[in-house]
């Protein structure tokens, strides 16, 4: 196989790889913020829930996971699983990202000094006011470099799609290695992470720095 | 009266802060609270601003009640929603620890909580705000955010916020206490510059002269009771009770 060919047919794999990256955050940032904010709910049932999804998703392998989302509706229900196999992959990477953005946002509302809340109360805010303009901007500011540390895992992680045999570029990679005994795609599949994270690392840095204009 | 607390009672798990506190502030007064620490100057000020719920007695401001205690439950019960806007309304805070909000611009520090909660136009936010920083004697400020200004400049941006809204009464919560003493002046400045004005003020404070100069009258408070009060010649100077006297000796020295 010409190294040009082997090109194209790892770049569709690179926006399936795209597509799980771009999905995964849409879902999960927002997700997660859902999440930090029932963790403390006034409700126990509630809170308890919340800490034992957490704890769960943490504790077991993303790669199993990902079998249990794609799998399970057929054992646990019967369902025909045919056409699942994408939708599965972003449930299962939402819901798990959704877990580890929602510590970090816990942890970074946590770290708003209580008199931010209090200046906020006295000159009138009401809760969800107070929460979007005064905490969620400081919010974001103090969290962003733990983000930053887990969309650049993401991108690493889209090849656990692979378990599902989902033609993104590591998948493919190992399959056209394997038949064209050829180590370039490796190389290829390589590079492309590389440079994925390059990419998000300049874009992180330029929001980091955009919210640079005060202390 | 703008503001009249009676018989108020708190506590945090058992712990007994305020003891049946009553007192009423004119409109136009400046009342300096003076006492120990952990003796609930900050508690009592907190219950007026509503940032804590009182166990039992009762708020009230312009002689409509805020909370009260609920005869049969002898439980506080606070007013609805609605009216606890406007209550919140008529009260401003400033804290020791400024609490200016660091991702907003000075300017913004004030004219957000117009605009937004108030429903004041921009224009009139800002042109309001501008005035204020003019009296605090920081116009230059206006675009500047918190982490660049010195304590003292913070505090009076602070004062300028609690300002923008137009309160009928303020409280200080021990205003110059965070900040190092060549700054203090200049806060306790703006302050006795708002006293001449006629703004209604409640002033927790270990300033003694500044108490003394600035106060229509004092108020000595120690282990959740007001021990003694009246004319801030008389308490500072004569007075009658001897914890007041041990405690103002400290500071004689
Ligand atoms: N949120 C709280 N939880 C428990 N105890 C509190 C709380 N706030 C104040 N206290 C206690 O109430 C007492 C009075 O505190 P405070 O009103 O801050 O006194 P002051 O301002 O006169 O120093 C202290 O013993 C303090 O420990
Ligand atoms: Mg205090």
């Amino acid at each position: 196989m010409e190294f040009s060919v082997m090109l194209t047919t790892m770049a569709g794999g690179m926006l399936k790889t795209g597509a799980i990256f771009v999905l995964t955050l849409l879902g999960s940032l927002p997700l997660g913020m859902i999440v930090a904010l029932l963790r403390k709910s006034r409700f126990m049932p509630v809170r308890a829930l919340i800490s034992i999804y957490i704890s769960v998703i943490r504790g077991t392998p993303l790669m199993l996971q990902l079998l249990v989302w794609y799998f399970g509706p057929f054992y646990l229900f019967g369902f025909n699983i045919g056409g699942w196999r994408f939708p599965a992959i972003i449930v299962a990477f939402v819901v798990n990202y959704a877990a580890y953005f929602a510590e970090i946002y816990r942890g970074g509302i946590e770290s708003i000094p209580q008199g931010q809340y209090e200046a906020a109360q006295v000159l009138g805010y009401t809760k969800t006011q107070t929460f979007m303009r005064i905490i969620l901007p400081q919010v974001i500011k103090i969290i962003m470099p733990s983000v930053t540390n887990e969309v650049i895992t993401l991108v690493k992680d889209t090849s656990m799609a692979f378990t599902l045999a989902y033609a993104e570029v590591f998948s493919l990679a190992k399959q056209i290695s394997a038949s064209q005994t050829s180590f370039t795609p490796f190389i290829i599949a390589g590079v492309f992470y590389f440079v994925a994270n390059y990419v998000v690392e300049i874009v992180m840095t330029r929001i980091e720095k955009s919210m640079d204009y005060y202390k | 009266m703008i503001l009249e607390m009676s018989n108020i009672q708190k506590g945090f798990d058992g712990l007994e802060v305020l003891k049946d506190i009553s007192f009423g502030v004119d409109s136009g007064e400046v009342v300096s609270i003076i006492g120990p620490s952990g003796s609930g100057k900050s508690t009592l000020l907190r219950c007026a601003t509503f940032l804590e719920t009182i166990d039992g007695g009762e708020i009230a401001y312009m002689g409509d009640k805020a909370a009260w205690t609920d005869s049969e439950t002898s439980k506080a019960v606070y007013a609805g929603p609605q009216e606890m806007k406007k209550f919140r309304g008529y009260c401003g805070l400033v804290f020791q620890q400024f609490n200016l909000f660091p991702h907003y611009s000075i300017l913004q520090n004030i004219t957000d909580a117009p605009i937004k909660v108030q429903g004041v136009s921009k224009a009139d936010a800002e042109a309001n705000a501008r005035d204020l920083l003019r009296k605090m004697g920081i116009e230059d400020k206006a675009d500047a955010y918190p982490f660049q200004l010195s304590g003292g400049q913070q505090q009076r941006v602070a004062i300028a916020r609690a300002l923008a809204m137009k309160p009928e009464i303020l409280f200080f919560d021990e205003p110059t206490s965070a900040l190092d003493p060549e700054l203090t002046g200049e806060v306790l400045k703006v302050i006795k510059q708002l006293a001449d004005e006629d703004m209604t003020m409640v002033i927790v404070t270990h300033e003694m002269p500044f108490a003394k100069a600035v106060s229509d009258r004092v108020i000595f408070m120690d282990g959740g009771v007001i021990v003694e009060q009246g004319d801030p010649k008389d308490v500072l100077e004569n007075p009658t009770e001897e914890r007041t006297r041990q405690f103002l000796s400290v500071f004689e020295r």
